[in-house]
C-alpha cells in the first residue's frame, strides 16, 4: 500500500501513465462515439491537411485521422493481448524453473535459450507468412509466443534467490505443494517486478506489431499503426511530400512506448529504493 | 541403548554438493542416535554441515548416501503421503525470525497453514480454538497478534509465533535450528524456556542446532559436537565440558567468552 502511495507521486509513473490513459480512452472511445468508416474513401489522394480532414488523405484518399484512431485501438489491443501472453509464458517457466532447480532448470532454462538466441523477428515472419489470415487475437499470440524469453529469464533469477529463504521451507514443512509454493510464497515477492516486465512487454509488442506489419505482414482486414506505415512506404508518400501519412502513425508509436518506458523507469525507481533521488 | 526409547537415527548420513573436482563433503558419514524426550545440541561452527545435518533430518534435502530412521521406520525417500505424515511428526524453527514469515501473510495465517499438514481434520471453529490456545502458550494474547503482519511484530514475537506454530502441530520432535541466534539477548532465556516447556508438557524430543557451546550446555542433556561434517565427539554435556576429548572440543570450551577474565585479542 505504501509503495503504491510513493508510485502516485512519482512524477514519472504519472505522466506516462496520464499519456496513456489520454491514448488508451481515446482510441476506445472515439471509434464508439464518431461512426466513421476508417476505410472510407473519402477524397483524394494524399490531400493536405485541411479544416476537412485534420491529418489529411491517405493513397487511397481515405481519412487519415480516423484511421489514426482505429489504428491506434488495433496496436494496444495487439499489444496488451501479447505481453499477456509473453508475461504469462515467461512468469510460469521462470517461476518453475527458478524454484524446482536441477533438470527442470536444465531443461526450461534450455528452451528459453535457444528462443533467445534465435532473432524473434525471423520468426516472427516465418510465422506470419505461414498464416493465412491474421486476426488481432493471432497476431497477439504470435508476438506473445516470440517475446516470453527475457522475462523467463529474469523471472528465474528472481525465483531462484526466493527459493532459499526460510519461509519457504516453512511451507514445505506445512505439506504445501510446489504450485501452492510458487503462487504464495515466491510470486507475491516478484509482483512489482511482473508488472514491471509485463508493461515492457505491451511496449515491445507494440513496436514488434508495426515492424512486422511495415514488411506488410500485419493483421488482416484492419487498420493498425503499422499497416499505415506500410501503405505510406508502399505508396511513395516520402518522395510525393505527404508527410501526413507516415508522421501521425510514427508519432503514435513513439508516444505509446514512450508513455509505457517512462511508465516502467518510475515504477523502476519506486520498487528499488537504491534507484530514489 | 535398547531401539525403545530411540526416536530417530542416521545412518552413515553423507551430503555432497557439487560433483567432481569441486565437491564438498557438507557432512560425511554421520551416525547418530537421539533418545525420546531428550534435549540434545548439534555444536559446530559455521560450515561444520550442522545446519545440512539438521535440514537432511527435516527431508528438506536429499542426502547423497545413507538412512534416516524415524521410530524404527525408514523415512529417507518418503515422498507425497508419507512425508506430511513425517512432518507431522518433525517440525522445525529457523534461525531468522524475519525470514521465517511470508510478508504478505498475517500471523493467524502462519498457523492455520499449518493445518494443512492433518487433511481438514478439524471444523474452522476448532482449528481457531487450537491457534488460540496455543498463542496463549507463548504468552500472546489471541485478539492482540492474529490479524498483525510480520513486520508489526519484533523478532522475539516472531520467534514466539514460530514457537506457537510448533505447540499447535505438537510434533513428537522438534529441530531448532540457531532459534536465538538474532534474538536479543535479555529476551533468549525466554525462548528457551519457552522451547523446553514444549518438552515438558508435550514430551517433545528437542534438537538445537548452535554454534554457542555456552547455551548447548545451559540447555541441554547431551551434546554433539560437529567438526567438518563429522561428529567428533558426542556425549553427556556435564560429562564433555569437565572432560573434552578432542582438540576441537577443547578449543570450542577455551571460546565461550567469560565475564570474569579478559578478552585476549591476539
Amino acid at each position: 500500500m505504501e509503495t503504491l502511495k510513493l508510485l502516485f507521486k512519482s512524477p514519472k509513473f504519472i505522466a506516462g501513465l496520464g499519456i496513456f490513459v489520454f491514448l488508451f480512452l481515446t482510441a476506445f472511445i472515439y471509434p464508439a462515439v464518431v461512426d466513421k468508416n476508417p476505410f472510407e474513401m473519402v477524397g483524394l489522394m494524399y490531400e493536405a491537411p485541411s479544416s476537412r480532414y485534420i491529418l489529411g488523405t491517405d493513397n487511397f484518399g481515405r481519412d487519415v485521422f480516423v484511421e489514426l484512431i482505429h489504428g491506434m485501438k488495433t496496436s494496444l489491443i495487439i499489444g496488451l493481448f501479447a505481453g499477456v501472453i509473453a508475461t504469462a509464458i515467461g512468469v510460469t517457466i521462470g517461476l518453475f524453473a527458478g524454484y524446482k532447480g536441477g533438470t527442470v532448470d536444465n531443461i526450461l532454462n534450455s528452451i528459453t535459450n535457444i528462443f533467445l538466441v534465435i532473432p524473434p523477428f525471423v520468426i516472427l515472419i516465418l510465422i506470419t507468412v505461414s498464416l493465412r489470415s491474421r486476426s488481432l487475437a493471432v497476431m497477439g499470440l504470435v508476438l506473445g509466443i516470440t517475446s516470453w524469453p527475457w522475462t523467463a529469464r529474469a523471472v528465474r533469477a528472481q525465483s531462484m534467490s526466493l527459493r532459499g529463504r526460510e519461509h519457504v521451507d516453512i511451507a514445505r514443512l506445512n505439506g504445501a505443494s510446489v504450485v501452492e509454493i510458487i503462487i504464495r510464497e515466491i510470486m507475491p515477492y516478484i509482483l512489482s517486478y511482473i508488472f514491471m516486465a509485463f508493461v515492457l512487454q505491451v511496449a515491445s509488442g507494440i513496436l514488434n506489431e508495426a515492424g512486422i506489419s511495415m514488411l506488410g505482414l500485419g493483421p488482416s482486414n484492419v487498420v493498425s499503426l503499422g499497416t499505415m506505415l506500410s501503405w505510406a512506404l508502399l505508396f511513395e508518400s516520402v518522395r510525393s511530400g505527404a508527410w501526413w501519412a507516415f508522421v501521425p502513425p510514427a508519432i503514435t508509436i513513439a508516444l505509446i512506448t514512450f508513455s509505457l518506458y517512462f511508465m516502467n523507469t518510475g515504477m523502476d525507481e519506486i520498487f528499488n529504493p537504491r534507484l530514489r533521488s | 541403548m535398547s531401539s525403545n526409547d530411540e526416536i530417530i537415527k542416521t545412518e552413515n548420513l553423507t551430503k555432497v554438493f557439487g560433483s567432481g573436482k569441486k565437491a564438498i563433503k557438507a557432512v560425511d558419514d554421520v551416525s547418530i542416535s537421539i533418545k525420546k524426550k531428550e534435549v540434545i545440541s548439534l555444536v559446530g561452527q559455521s560450515g561444520s554441515g550442522k545446519t545440512t545435518l539438521a535440514r537432511m533430518l527435516l527431508r528438506l534435502l536429499k542426502p547423497t548416501a545413507g538412512k534416516i530412521i524415524f521410530e524404527g521406520q525408514d523415512v529417507t525417500n518418503i515422498e507425497g503421503k508419507e512425508k506430511k505424515a513425517y512432518w507431522r511428526k518433525v517440525q522445525a524453527i529457523f534461525q531468522d525470525p524475519y525470514a521465517s514469515f511470508n510478508i504478505f501473510s498475517p500471523v493467524k495465517k502462519v498457523l492455520l497453514d499449518a493445518f494443512k499438514l492433518f487433511d481438514n481434520k478439524f471444523t474452522k471453529e476448532e482449528k481457531w480454538r487450537m491457534v488460540c490456545e496455543s498463542l496463549e502458550a507463548v504468552n500472546f494474547r489471541p485478539d492482540e497478534v492474529a490479524d498483525k503482519f510480520p513486520f508489526e511484530l519484533s523478532g522475539g514475537q516472531r520467534q514466539r509465533v514460530m514457537i506457537a506454530r510448533a505447540h499447535l502441530i505438537k510434533p513428537e520432535l522438534l529441530i531448532a535450528d540457531e532459534p536465538t541466534s538474532m534474538i536479543d539477548a535479555n529476551l533468549r532465556s525466554g525462548i528457551l524456556e519457552l522451547l523446553l516447556d514444549l518438552r515438558d508438557t508435550e514430551g517433545t524430543t528437542i534438537m538445537f542446532v548452535t554454534h554457542d557451546l555456552g547455551l548447548a550446555y545451559y540447555v541441554s542433556e547431551r551434546l554433539l559436537i560437529m567438526h567438518e561434517g563429522k561428529i567428533v565427539e558426542e556425549g553427556e554435556a556435564d560429562k564433555i565440558i569437565s572432560e573434552p576429548d578432542h582438540p576441537y572440543t577443547k578449543q570450542l570450551i577455551a571460546d565461550v567468552p567469560k565475564l570474569s577474565e579478559e578478552w585476549l585479542l591476539e
